[in-house]
């Protein structure tokens, strides 16, 4: 009952908070503090554009933006600490479970739902995207953005699966994923191109590399734990990245691996003449053909990596990662080995990464380090961190959004007539990774869908508490 | 007490258990450190099969770290502990509990964001399977309170729920041997009562070896075969239950209100 009443009145008038006038103060004197601070880092980095002149560069003043961008903060901060001073004074007021990591599940609640059906509905919309996007655009050949958009999303969206594994259910910190793309996407050009492999020897061929990698990093890192994993792991990926520039003889050094084969229909090749895939179809021929075969390649190699990972999280090996995200010790004195449980992460992760890294390679038909720097790992990271850590929906959302999101901003166009000529948004897109990472930690910061799901479904419940469970449950 | 003293009592020990098997779990001469500060410096005890042994003292006498040195973390730095006739004394961990040693360790240490019936499961890991249900069935019976909670997570129960659920995830593993860290810990009267009666009820019906640690000397010691009084990583005194609640020394630093302060023996350094 205090719980309505709380809501209907002024959150600075609740009991339990400060005196009004006082709550009113401290948060104006915070947001005149943060504006301060806005003031001050402004004043080197905006204050003044040096341009260049007839005689050397001349500085432009622009205290005009230093001020709007100060005032800006200063209302935002205001608004925030308004917003959540009212969330505050509710929290106060609901006793929260001291011991509690998160909301009681005893039942699946809303967010758990919604991440069960959110998943049909993404695996539904990527399976048809072909198809929408051609009668979107009218024809095939103008729907080729979307699914070209559809082929980079479902790549980071399988990335972010495969690193799901280790940094989501066994809870070990890799910034070095980009590592395991790259050894995948390398295995492939290298065999592809000097010993003429088909795609479809190499792929497996690329996964098992790449998980033998990961074990081999799985070893030293054994018992390290959160940063100081995260700083071998970030060393191993730059390591590698090395390597393929420096080892030139084998990898081409910074200049690459390029002409690798082309994609093939499971043997025939997606040409124009006899032998081609239209023809052997009896279709017209179309450029389109191989952009969509791809494009379903790379869904079924994602679902694949997503069916992997659910099956193993009802099966021990799915539950130790688990566990040994929660506690190390304990898991041990279980008698769980968490040296095979640990490098079993890092491989499988690894693996799915080969194989993403194999689908890069025939997609684009050139690789050079380049496309495997730290800023890859971080994105992936940053779609699992910013799905939640270990659940499947929230990793497509979170790729969906960080990768389509820079491509939004691609097309709004309108922003250069308020920025000036030579804006160009999607230059933006570190910075919008920046913004949308603050407000996660800010909002959400166990990620957007933050609830674990048991491994035991409702319909094994059932059948469990009707077993086992006399009283308590409906 | 002179050191002669402790050697008298460490001797009436073994002739306790002389006429038996040789002791199921054995610790001889284990020292531990922690980095170069010593927690134990010397322990001797013995668990013989289908006991209940406890080991009482103060805070920070090293209770806990010999009950983790058994299972090797950390790892006894000098002397040696048998299970079984074997020497486990450098296996790893994981090995240790694969011979059929549980434990339900200081802190409880369940797995917070996984359900009850999860924890269970991993309790259960060594068998898979196999005969989960009937154990689940088992533990069920012994902890009505986690039977009603399989579906929580373990994160968000009470703290004495949470003990009463790392008592049971240890038992899933069907262990010849039990060792429990202070299962008492914070719970009410009553509680402490039916966690006590649980114990023993595992010990005669089950014929479950157990090795208690405890602050509550008084419970424990009645409830045991044998007890050990730890004193600054060292054992002070030992006997049977009866022997330690009636010795004037253990009296009066253990049981009547004597908190932590002079400890029997007078050990210390
Ligand atoms: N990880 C550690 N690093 C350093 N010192 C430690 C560590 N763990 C325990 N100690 C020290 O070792 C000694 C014994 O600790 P231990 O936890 O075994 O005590 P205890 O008898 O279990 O006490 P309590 O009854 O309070 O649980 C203490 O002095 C403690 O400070
Ligand atoms: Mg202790």
């Amino acid at each position: 009952m205090a719980r309505t009443a709380s809501d209907a009145m002024p959150a600075a008038a609740l009991p339990g908070t400060a005196a009004p006038a006082g709550a009113l103060g401290g948060i104006l004197r915070d947001a005149a503090l943060y504006a301060l601070v806005a003031f001050g880092l402004c004043v080197p980095l905006v204050a003044y554009r040096t341009d260049p002149g007839p005689e050397g560069l001349v500085l432009v003043p622009r205290w005009g933006l230093v001020a709007i961008l100060c005032g800006a903060i200063f209302v935002l901060r205001l608004l925030q600490r308004l917003l959540l001073l009212r969330r505050d004074a509710r929290r106060a007021l609901t006793a929260s479970p001291a011991q509690a990591t998160e909301a009681v599940a005893g039942e699946p609640d809303a967010g758990q739902k919604t991440s069960k059906v959110g998943l049909k509905v993404f695996v539904a919309v990527a399976l048809t995207l072909p198809v929408l996007a051609t009668l979107a655009t009218g024809d095939l050949a103008s729907s080729r953005y979307w699914i070209d958009l559809g082929i980079l999303i479902l790549t980071y969206v399988m990335l972010g699966w495969g690193l799901n594994i280790v940094v989501g259910l066994a809870g070990l910190l890799d910034l070095g994923y980009v590592a395991f793309y790259a050894v995948g996407a390398y295995s492939y050009a290298l065999l592809a191109t000097t010993f003429g492999l088909s795609f479809w020897i190499c792929l497996p061929l690329a996964g098992l590399f790449a998980g033998l990698w990961g074990m081999l990093l799985g070893f030293p890192v054994l018992r390290l734990r959160g940063d100081y994993l995260a700083i071998v792991t970030l060393a191993f990926g730059e390591i590698i990245r090395l390597v393929l520039i420096n080892w030139t003889d084998v990898t081409g050094g910074a200049a690459g691996v390029s002409s690798i084969p082309r994609a093939t229909f499971f043997g025939i090749p997606f040409t124009a003449d006899e032998d081609g895939f239209a023809a052997k179809l009896g279709i017209e021929f179309n450029t389109m053909h191989r952009v969509v075969f791809l494009y379903y390649l790379i869904l079924v190699l994602a679902l694949i990596t997503n069916f992997v990972t659910m099956r193993l999280r009802r099966l021990p090996i799915g539950r130790a990662w688990e566990a040994l995200r929660e506690d190390e010790i304990a898991c041990r004195s279980l008698g769980i080995d968490t040296t095979a449980t640990k490098l079993t992460a890092f491989a499988l992760g690894a693996a799915f990464g080969g194989f993403a890294g194999s689908f890069f390679a025939v997609r684009q038909g050139f690789i050079s380090p380049e496309s495997f720097t730290f800023l890859e790992s971080a994105i992936i990271l940053a779609i699992v961190v910013l799905g939640g850590m270990g659940s499947q929906f929230g990793v497509a959302i979170a790729a969906v959004a960080m990768v389509g999101g820079p491509e939004l901003l691609r097309n709004l166009g309108f922003l250069s007539a308020v920025f000036g000529e030579g804006f160009d948004p999607s230059e933006y897109r570190l910075l919008l990774f920046g913004l949308a990472m603050v407000a996660m930690m800010v909002w959400r910061p166990r990620g957007l869908i933050s609830v674990r799901m048991p491994s035991v479904s409702l319909g094994e419940r059932r059948a469990i508490s009707g077993a086992h469970v006399s009283e308590g449950h409906g | 007490m002179s050191v002669a003293g402790i050697n008298v009592l460490v001797d009436e020990t073994r002739a306790i258990q002389a006429g038996g098997k040789p002791p199921l779990l054995s610790v001889r001469g284990v020292s531990t450190y922690y980095g170069s500060v010593a927690a134990l410096k010397g322990v001797d005890l013995d668990v013989g099969e289908g006991e209940i042994v406890t080991l009482i003292g103060a805070n920070g006498a090293g209770k806990s770290t010999l009950m983790m040195t058994v299972f090797g973390a950390p790892r006894a730095r000098d002397g040696s502990i048998t299970y079984e006739g074997r020497d486990i004394t450098r296996l790893p961990t994981h090995a240790i509990a694969r011979l059929g040693i549980a434990q339900s360790p200081e802190g409880r240490r369940v797995f917070p964001r996984m359900t009850v019936f999860e924890n269970l499961q991993m309790g259960a890991s060594l068998h898979g399977e196999r005969h989960f249900a009937e154990d689940l069935e088992k533990v069920c019976a012994l902890f009505p309170r986690v039977k009603e909670r399989l579906h929580q997570r373990a994160g968000t129960m009470s703290g004495g729920e949470q003990q009463m659920l790392a008592i049971a995830r240890a038992l899933m593993s069907r262990p010849k041997l039990l060792l429990l860290d202070e299962p008492s810990l914070g719970l009410a009267p009553l509680v402490v009562k039916g966690i006590f009666d649980a114990i023993r009820r595992l010990n005669r019906e089950d014929g479950m070896t157990i090795f208690l640690v405890e602050q509550n000397a008084y419970h424990a010691l009645k409830l045991a075969h044998r007890g050990y009084v730890l004193v600054n990583g060292r054992i002070t005194m030992s006997g049977t239950g009866r022997q330690l609640l009636d010795d004037p020394a253990v009296k009066a630093a253990y049981l009547e209100g004597g908190g932590h302060g002079a400890a029997p023996g007078g050990a210390h350094g």
